[in-house]
């Protein structure tokens, strides 16, 4: 079965087109690393996929229409951007918001204990109680990634989610989200600028506004495809030595 | 305290000041939040240009500010949402729209200015028995927003995660807006135009000083609208000042404690 089909999505910011033309279809299970340069509608990609931007196409979801799909199905990871740290929570209340989907008043147990495993999960149930304007941009990352993990998500899409983070801490992440595939057969999405996790993925999906590449990391990470995508911007990079990008 | 209460207006003026306290208590935690304190200003100047305009077409100044405030709210919110300008901006263009709208109004409405200098500071202690039954009936509307708590306070930290979660945020914000403009009509009738945001954002920043979860902000928040209300009010009645003047001081007195808790927690 398909995780996810993907039929000339196109999708528009503006005056401009951020996507057009694009298709490919994920195998359940699969981990899809999405590369490409910036601004070459990665993000967007994922947006589309969990329905913040209008988009032309279609979208199917584990054999269902997008617009029926179950939110409980995405496990989504945002981008660390610059959330208001003065919000008052506790990074509980957090990973709450992926099973409750909305702002718990009050924890019921049943609640509390889901979202403990949950943070156990990765490595973070010291921070349960922590205020989450107070924690670094990896702790938060890892309350964001149980979040994301609480709801048992079939498909987990991820934004960039090592930046911000420390090599060690991008180790344990890999190794988080290697072991919830394990155990649940889950799809996973991830945008990276991350050459090497890019190679150990089972798929890559080279963007630049359209499909540059897509398949097994040896093929879809050719010089060729890497060209198209990346143009001279590539040789920068020093993605063509070797021919394999890495 | 007691002997005040004996008093038809006093008892009045503690319903009337309890349930605009509890509407804006309820709000404030989101006002302060998704920072919409200066929304509060650009409101209740419409809601002034509302005012202005109830005197000019001799009608209830309040009946004709309700309706001018709620859509200048969400004329506010559309212009936010289908343009690339700030909320500030929008507020800007609004905020000055209404101010002009009101002078024009109060310039054709002569021999009523005296009137609209009473919704300027307000006047809790003359609340009639009319006012209150309207200000009952608008603060019910304010119970609807009780089961949108959990949604709004979601999107408010996390817009994107929200609208992941298929949470109509953008109705919701509409909705916000509109609860702002009918509770800050309510205030403006009881502490007027110039005080009213205090309303909105003090309650608040104090609750935010002194909880460390959105949850027990608006219950604290709440709560200390309350109490500025019933201090405020005694205030008023004990040293004959302004009601409305005096209830923001109480508020303001324990914004000061909260910030004194804050810069020495530990009481050192």
């Amino acid at each position: 079965m398909w995780a996810l089909e993907v039929e000339d999505l196109a999708v528009r910011l503006g005056e401009f087109w951020a996507l057009e033309g694009v298709s490919f279809r994920v195998p359940e299970g699969a981990f899809v690393a999405i590369v490409g340069p910036n601004g070459a509608g990665k993000s967007t990609l994922l947006k589309a996929l969990l329905g913040l931007v209008p988009f032309r196409g279609r979208v199917r979801v584990l054999g269902r229409p997008l617009a029926e799909a179950d939110p409980l199905w995405f496990g989504y990871v945002p981008q660390i951007k610059a959330f208001d740290r003065s919000f008052p929570a506790l990074a509980l209340e957090l990973v709450a918001t992926g099973l409750l989907g909305r702002w718990p008043f009050r924890l019921s147990s049943k609640v509390r204990a889901e979202a403990l495993r949950a943070l156990a999960r990765v490595g973070a149930e010291g921070l349960a109680e922590r205020p989450l304007g107070r924690l670094s941009g990896g702790q938060l990352q890892r309350v964001y990634l149980a979040r994301a993990f609480v709801r048992r998500p079939r498909l987990l899409l991820l934004d960039e989610p090592a930046t911000g983070v420390d090599r060690a801490g991008e180790v344990d992440l890999y190794r988080y989200l290697e072991a919830y595939q394990a155990e649940t057969g889950a799809t996973v999405l991830m945008v990276t600028h991350d050459w090497e996790a890019a190679h150990h993925a089972s798929h890559v999906l080279v963007l630049n506004r359209k499909v540059v590449g897509f398949g097994p990391p040896e093929r879809a990470l050719s010089e060729e495809c890497l060209r198209q995508a990346f143009g001279h911007l590539g040789h920068a990079h020093g993605l063509y030595v070797g021919g394999s990008g890495a | 305290m007691l002997e005040a209460l004996a008093y038809p207006f006093f008892q009045r003026a503690l319903l009337a000041g309890l349930l605009v306290s509890l509407l804006a208590g309820l709000l404030s935690p989101f006002v302060v939040q998704r920072r919409l304190s200066f929304l509060g200003d650009g409101l209740a100047h419409a809601a002034f240009a509302g005012v202005a305009l109830g005197l000019f077409l001799r009608g209830e100044p309040l009946w004709f500010a309700l309706p001018f405030t709620f859509v200048v709210a969400l004329a506010i919110t559309f212009v936010k949402e289908r343009t690339e300008l700030s909320e500030d901006t929008a507020i800007g263009v609004f905020f000055a729209l209404s101010v002009a709208l009101g002078a024009v109004f109060l310039a054709k409405a002569k021999g009523y200015v005296g009137d609209a200098m009473g919704y300027l500071f307000g006047s809790l202690l003359a609340v009639g028995p009319e006012d209150l039954w309207a200000l009952g009936l608008l603060a019910l509307l304010g119970l609807f927003l009780l089961p949108l708590w959990g949604s709004l306070a979601y999107a408010t930290l996390d817009r994107e995660l929200a609208l992941a979660d298929r949470l109509p945020v953008v109705i919701h914000d509409y909705l916000l807006s509109g609860f702002l403009a009918v509770s800050l009509v309510l205030a403006v009738k009881v502490v007027g135009v110039l005080l009213v945001a205090a309303f909105l954002v003090i309650p608040g920043a104090t609750a935010r000083l002194l909880s460390p979860t959105f949850a027990r902000m608006t219950l604290l928040s709440l709560l200390l609208a309350a109490l500025s209300t019933l201090l405020g009010l005694l205030l008023s009645f004990l040293l004959d000042w302004p009601s409305g003047a005096s209830v923001v001081l109480a508020q303001a007195g324990f914004f000061a404690l909260a910030f004194t808790k804050w810069l020495f927690p530990h009481g050192k």
